[in-house]
């Protein structure tokens, strides 16, 4: 980390305003631990594309509004767009590339094959590790705005589904085979 | 984005002393605030960093009530038991709000403190006063679908964006604070927020540096409670009009109100009038249709939010009945 030069003046300071300043961070992605240098502004989205290659995380909107860009950390479901990679140190990251292989799918992935939850496939990955937050979310019993109670077993129904997915858009509104393939995924696990 | 130094602090007492520097913020979530510096509308010239804080508890208060810790995230504060089972308002409002990763990720105190959501606010080339003091207002002549209806002034008409918040001024939730100089203040949150005024960049009492550490509920409310938000889209959208309620009734007649707004106004809006209207009535037609009187006496449209009017009026007479059915006369 840099440490601050005084002020000097508008024109110093104005200048100062452009200049990368380094951070060090050490964390864990797909059971791989990294230690990586980096600008500070550099967000957990582009720590993965730009420095690690890890591409399969995608940059729709860049502003946590269509989720293409969501990641397990710490086993929760987050926008890595909204995040900066240097508030990431000591954490354990799942990415898609860290789901499943070509020769070894995940169970959300085979089920969006067979279901061809997707057209142009670009908020797939974001879907698909959505969905993995999302239905560990339900066995812990959290609730949802349109849960019926906030007390009690949750039931997974496509109502239940829609609204829990809400923050992963699908520009070619893929939804209805979307739901299909988290309906049976969720219920071979329940 | 702008650069910015980058400190991250392992105590509150260590991140109010780093925090009160020139142009310094506190990052926590950053869902909001990182949101905003990509735009370039934020420019901290030093974030610093207190995810880390030991502020991710919810106590149980002497008092009866719960502390609940600045960092709690907003999905662990909706799904905790004492939240669900004694402050449902609060439950539901969190969960109508954002998407379930923003919610995984953004906190308690970040959420008391996110921007307003105006399109001329996010519109770095329209002028707007809160971005920039003194450069005008885009909205007023503008295009107001989401703007506000109470409590504007005539240099700001933008909303405020929380549900969360809408749901503690219902609940009479108060702001624990560490102010830069190391004492704890107490803030009641019908005292947090400001209203625009002349000065629409100044939305809360906090001082620079000042750090919110908790919040504090009070003793579960008597009655019914429910949070009720109108919305474009049935997920992840803001609010056009929400309302959070909690009423009680005594002898067939309301003995407490308590009524909050969101979607409406510069900050979670209450009117102790429109409570007034219906304490000691029976619940009836007319008295709900007092309450909306009350509320929006003074209530303005600027064109296309004219709407927000009567909206309001229905949606708050329709909690009114969902909080007392089986009580009507």
């Amino acid at each position: 980390m840099s440490s601050k030069a005084p002020d000097t003046g508008g024109g110093a300071a104005a200048a100062r305003r452009h200049e990368p300043r380094m951070a060090a961070v050490d964390l864990t992605i797909n059971g791989e631990a990294y230690s990586v240098n980096a600008d500070v502004r550099t967000s957990l989205l582009d720590l993965f594309r730009e420095h690690l290659h890890l591409t399969g995380s995608k940059k729709g909107c860049d502003h946590g509004q269509c989720g293409a860009c969501t990641v397990l950390v710490n086993g929760r479901r987050i926008n890595s767009c909204l995040t900066l990679a240097v508030m990431h140190q000591g954490d354990d990251i799942v990415t898609i590339e860290g789901l499943g292989t070509p020769d070894d799918l995940h169970p959300l992935q085979s089920a969006f094959l067979r279901h061809d939850a997707f057209q142009c496939g670009y908020c797939t990955p974001g879907q698909i590790c959505s969905a993995v937050g999302m239905l560990a979310e339900v066995k812990q019993g959290r609730h949802s705005h349109v849960s019926e109670t906030l007390g009690g077993d949750v039931v997974l129904s496509d109502a239940e589904i829609s609204e829990r997915m809400s923050g992963n858009i699908c520009r070619c509104s893929g939804y209805p085979n979307i739901v299909d393939a988290l309906r049976e995924v969720a219920g071979d696990r329940s | 984005m702008r650069s910015f130094d980058y400190a991250r602090a392992d105590t509150a007492q260590a991140a109010v002393a780093q925090g009160h520097g020139r142009a310094t913020k506190f990052i926590a979530g950053g869902t909001n605030l990182l949101d905003l510096m990509k735009l370039e509308i934020e420019t901290p010239e030093k974030l610093v960093d207190i995810s880390r804080l030991d502020l991710k508890g919810i106590e149980d208060t002497d008092a009866g009530g719960l502390s609940i810790g600045a960092l709690v995230l907003n999905s662990d504060l909706a799904e905790d038991h004492r939240v669900r089972a004694h402050y449902p308002v609060l439950a539901r409002a969190l969960l109508a709000g954002a998407s379930a990763q923003l919610r995984n990720k953004a906190t308690t105190g970040g959420n008391l403190l996110q921007r307003t959501r105006c399109n001329y606010f996010y519109d770095t080339v329209a002028p707007c006063n809160k971005r920039q003091p003194g450069a005008g207002c885009s909205a007023l002549g503008g295009f107001t679908r989401n703007h506000a209806i109470l409590g504007t002034s005539d240099h700001c008409i933008a909303t405020h964006p929380s549900d969360m918040a809408v749901a503690m001024r219902a609940l009479d939730a108060t702001i624990v604070t560490l102010k830069a100089d190391g004492e704890a203040r107490r803030i009641a949150i019908a005292d947090f927020y400001r209203l625009p005024g002349r000065f629409p960049h100044l939305e809360t009492v906090l001082e620079p540096g000042e750090l919110i550490t908790h919040v504090e509920l009070p003793p579960p409310p008597k009655g019914l409670q429910l949070y009720r938000k109108v919305r474009d889209r049935a997920s992840y959208a803001f609010a056009l009009v929400s309302v959070a309620g909690v009423i009680s009734i005594e002898n067939g007649k309301i003995a407490s109100a308590a009524l909050a707004f969101g979607g409406v106004a510069p900050l979670p809006w209450r009117d102790a009038r429109a409570e007034a209207a219906l304490i000691g009535e029976a619940p009836s037609t007319a008295a709900f249709e007092a309450a909306a009187d009350a509320l929006l006496a003074d209530a303005k449209g600027f064109g296309a939010n004219d709407f927000k009017i009567p909206l309001t009026r229905r949606t708050l007479i329709a909690c009114l009945r969902e909080l007392t059915a089986g009580e009507s006369a």
